[in-house]
């Protein structure tokens, strides 16, 4: 064939784009396809190809999407822990005339994706599953607005999840960081897929995140149960609404920006370019008009878990309220009046940057409001030391010394020392780690038992939160020693040995946890192993708060027979303490949304569309967009989308309901 | 309501969520128009059209950034009949909702477009080297 011929079908894509050449790349490649096939044919043998695709892959039910997010995020956190390991193993060793064992060119692909991969893929996934789970059941509603469009979401956050992936094995990744900054990350600078593969995979996974948002925001404006009012939505329901207005006010402006710098690198512009006109330091004053807020994105929620997990385990309710509200309101306009303190040294004068230094250190009061009220919650309650709460405790401890970390940073003669340190990422992961991952393991232990009828066993979980607790002090707390002694981040090789100490504590808190990571996926084993001896029939195992616990657990399809009606703010403790009984009769069909694979097939064409643009392969681009086209237009035509569950289905689940409860209570 | 609520509080239960939907109109619904709201909308929009069209064309106002000026503060009218008229938005317009979440966007967008105006002025005065070749070469020599 002729090399036009070979070029018009693959593009840019040759054989020497497989990087067969790389002895760790070819490792891993043939580590995860062993491991990809392994489980293929598990999942044929055990004939569940039909099973996962009807219950989980095509389903609109909230709770299977929540579920499915969580899965996604803890498969990503895999591959970005991977990373973080390698870096931290790459800089203990590396020093003098020992180089390490990961050249350059990998090493800034492993920081980049490092970065992309915990934050697009891990963290974003956590807090809208968990949102998508937890939001509907807390407002009594029967799924989110619209169950399509959260399937949809879902797969195309995974569509992107599958890009960013496959740079691993095809290509290369970018080489920028993970914000890609210009002019670096210009055509100029990096002429190869690598920039391609982080634009589109964030394009694709972002459509998912802002329709995510839109969904949840008329979720929680439409369909809260009667009753409930505003001012007594449960918190974690008001963090999300804050949350999803983040999102759909922030999340176009990154979709902007990253077109602009794909127009810059496909057809010529000359938006964050230095020639022609452009200016990159527009393209770093907007991705931080985005990224600003996205902290706070990552972040409101688990402080929205933080509070319910608070008030229920130390059985009281929530200290300050509606102060709680107000500084989530606040936290929301704020986040938008902070961004440059992100580029302080890029060469503002004194005024710009001692207005956005002191707006930073005005966002903080609303936070350390926060940790007060989750004090004054605790105070004089009786606390049982549940897993949940241990997180909580853990994350009050850690975040508090980060937040401090980051007013320090907030001081702009202060941040020309340390800016682009090791002080500086020690920072963020002490929000990141402490904030959102302790978060996101309060809110799995949680409401684990609700998801799936019973607990996660304590004594794994245990190990794992001591592991990731002390590891993650191990870990970082060095970096902030390095970052005040000057050492900038980013680097793979150091000439001066005496800083070579801390690097190895670092290495041995990330192998803790390692550990804790390990942990966390055998407690999830083991519980399912153990599942009848960590059995919750009652559907209420923490003597919980708020609607979600009223219901069974798992919750039926339908979440709730009837419509509950709100009296309080803590409205499942209200129906205890009044003895309010379950209605057990007059039970009505159901209206439920049909299952549908239009959000797979959708994304799968979206992922070569992706591919298709990143490897120059226009036909397929061509051909994969009109079929985007195609089926979303087609599926407006599906008028099969509802079915109804019968009344008497209905009463029959109830009825074992009924049942089971009554067991448990003759049991108890 | 089908369900035997003797147990008065709590379990006082509505129609289900189905049913719900359409009684949305209880906690106000999205506003219509009528027939003489988009006539009215309509014609304002064709003055608000016309004049700064006229203006310009026929060059009756000398100022060029007088005349610029006019349009702008036209456009800014016709942004507001347009929201008034055809999105129907007022007060009561889906509870509030569609009000607050107009400020809100207003907000953002003024902080975001201010904001970066300013800095990106500063950024322009401080770090951007001068654009004539002589003073260019001089810089690349330093680096």
């Amino acid at each position: 064939m002729s090399d036009t011929l070979l070029k018009t079908i693959f593009g840019r894509l040759t054989l020497e784009s497989f990087p067969i050449h790389e002895p760790i790349i070819l490792g891993t490649f043939i580590a995860v396809m062993l491991g990809g096939i392994a489980l293929v044919g598990a999942i044929t043998y055990f004939k569940l190809w039909k099973w996962l695709w009807t219950e989980w892959f095509t389903s609109v039910d909230h709770k299977k999407v929540g579920i499915m997010y969580m899965v996604l995020g803890t498969v990503m956190l895999l591959r970005g822990f991977s990373d973080a390991i390698m870096m931290r193993a790459q800089q203990a060793m590396a020093f003098g005339a020992n180089e390490g064992y990961l050249n350059a060119h990998h090493y800034d692909q492993v920081f980049t994706a490092h970065g992309v991969i915990m934050i697009f893929f891990v963290a974003m996934p956590f807090v809208t599953g968990i949102m998508n789970y937890v939001v509907p059941l807390q407002i009594g509603a029967r799924d989110v607005s619209f169950p399509f469009l959260n399937n949809f979401s879902f797969w195309m956050t995974a569509a992107g999840a599958v890009i960013v992936m496959a740079s691993l094995f095809v290509g290369e990744f970018a080489r920028t960081g993970w914000l890609a900054m210009a002019p670096l990350s210009g055509l100029d600078y990096s002429p190869d897929v690598g920039v391609d593969y982080y634009v589109w995979a964030l394009q694709i996974a972002g459509v998912g995140t802002l329709l995510s948002g839109v969904n949840l925001i008329a979720t929680i404006v439409k369909m809260r149960a009667p009753g409930m009012t505003m001012f007594k939505m449960p918190i974690f329901t008001w963090s999300a609404l804050v949350t999803n207005v983040l999102i759909v006010a922030a999340f176009p402006v990154l979709t902007a920006v990253l077109a602009m710098l794909s127009l810059d690198r496909y057809v010529g512009t000359h938006f964050f370019t230095n020639t022609g006109g452009g200016n990159p330091m527009m393209y770093v004053n907007m991705i931080w008009i985005w990224g600003h807020p996205e902290v706070y994105i990552l972040i409101l929620p688990l402080f929205g878990v933080f509070s319910e997990v608070t008030s229920t385990f130390s059985g009281k309710r929530l200290f300050g309220y509606t102060s709680m509200v107000y500084a989530l309101l606040v936290i929301c306009i704020l986040a938008y009046l902070v961004w440059l303190h992100h580029f302080f040294t890029m060469g503002s004068g004194a005024s710009v940057n001692s207005f956005f230094g002191i707006t930073t250190m005005i966002i903080s009061i609303p936070t350390g409001a926060k940790i007060f009220n989750w004090l004054f919650t605790m105070y004089k309650g009786r606390i049982r030391f549940e897993l949940p709460m241990m997180w909580t405790v853990a994350f009050m401890l850690t975040f508090v010394v980060g937040g401090m970390t980051g007013v320090l940073l907030a001081v702009p003669p202060a941040d020309f020392q340390l800016h682009n340190s090791l002080f500086l990422v020690a920072h963020f992961h002490n929000v990141i780690i402490g904030g959102v991952l302790f978060g996101a393991f309060a809110a799995i232990n949680y409401w684990f038992p609700k998801a799936f009828g019973f607990k996660l066993d304590p004594w794994w979980g245990k190990v794992s939160f001591w592991s990731w607790v002390v590891g993650f002090w191990v870990a970082f707390m060095p970096l902030y020693v390095l970052g005040l002694m000057g050492v900038t981040r980013r680097l793979r090789h150091f000439d001066d040995p005496s800083l070579q100490i801390w690097f190895i504590i670092a290495a041995v808190g990330a192998a803790m946890i390692a550990v804790g990571i390990a942990a966390f996926l055998i407690q999830i084993y083991v519980s399912f192993r153990d599942r009848e001896r960590l059995r919750d029939w009652t559907g209420d195992p923490w003597d919980g708060r708020s609607l979600e616990w009223a219901t069974s657990s798992p919750p039926p399809a339908y979440n709730f027979a009837f419509t509950p009606v709100i009296h309080d703010l803590d409205a499942y403790y209200d129906m205890k303490s009044r003895n309010a009984e379950r209605p057990l009769t007059g039970f009505r069909d159901i209206h439920m949304p049909k299952n549908t694979g239009t959000g797979v097939v959708l994304a799968g064409l979206s992922v070569a569309f992706g591919l298709s643009m990143i490897w120059y392969m226009w036909w397929l681009s061509a051909l994969s967009f009109a079929g985007i086209l195609a089926v979303s237009i087609f599926h407006t035509f599906n008028y099969d989308r509802d079915f109804h569950i019968h009344a008497d289905e209905v009463e029959r689940t109830e009825e074992e309901r009924t049942r089971i409860l009554a067991n448990a209570a003759a049991g108890a | 309501m089908s369900a035997p609520t003797n147990q008065h509080q709590a379990v006082e239960m509505e129609r289900d969520a189905h049913d719900r939907g359409s009684s949305d109109h209880v906690d106000g619904g999205a506003a219509h128009g009528s027939r003489s709201s988009y006539v009215t909308g309509f014609v304002l929009s064709v003055i608000l059209t016309a004049i700064p069209f006229g203006l310009v064309m026929s060059g009756v106002i000398g100022d060029k950034s007088v005349v610029a000026g006019i349009c702008m503060a036209l456009a800014i009218v016709q942004i507001v009949v347009h929201m008034i008229y055809f999105l129907h938005m007022n007060r009561k317009s889906e509870a509030g909702w569609t009000l607050m979440s107009l400020i809100f966007t207003v907000i953002i967008v003024v902080i975001a477009l201010t904001g970066s105006l300013w800095v990106m002025f500063h950024m322009n005065q401080n770090m951007m080297p001068p654009m004539n070749p002589a003073s260019a070469a001089e810089m690349s020599d330093q680096m």
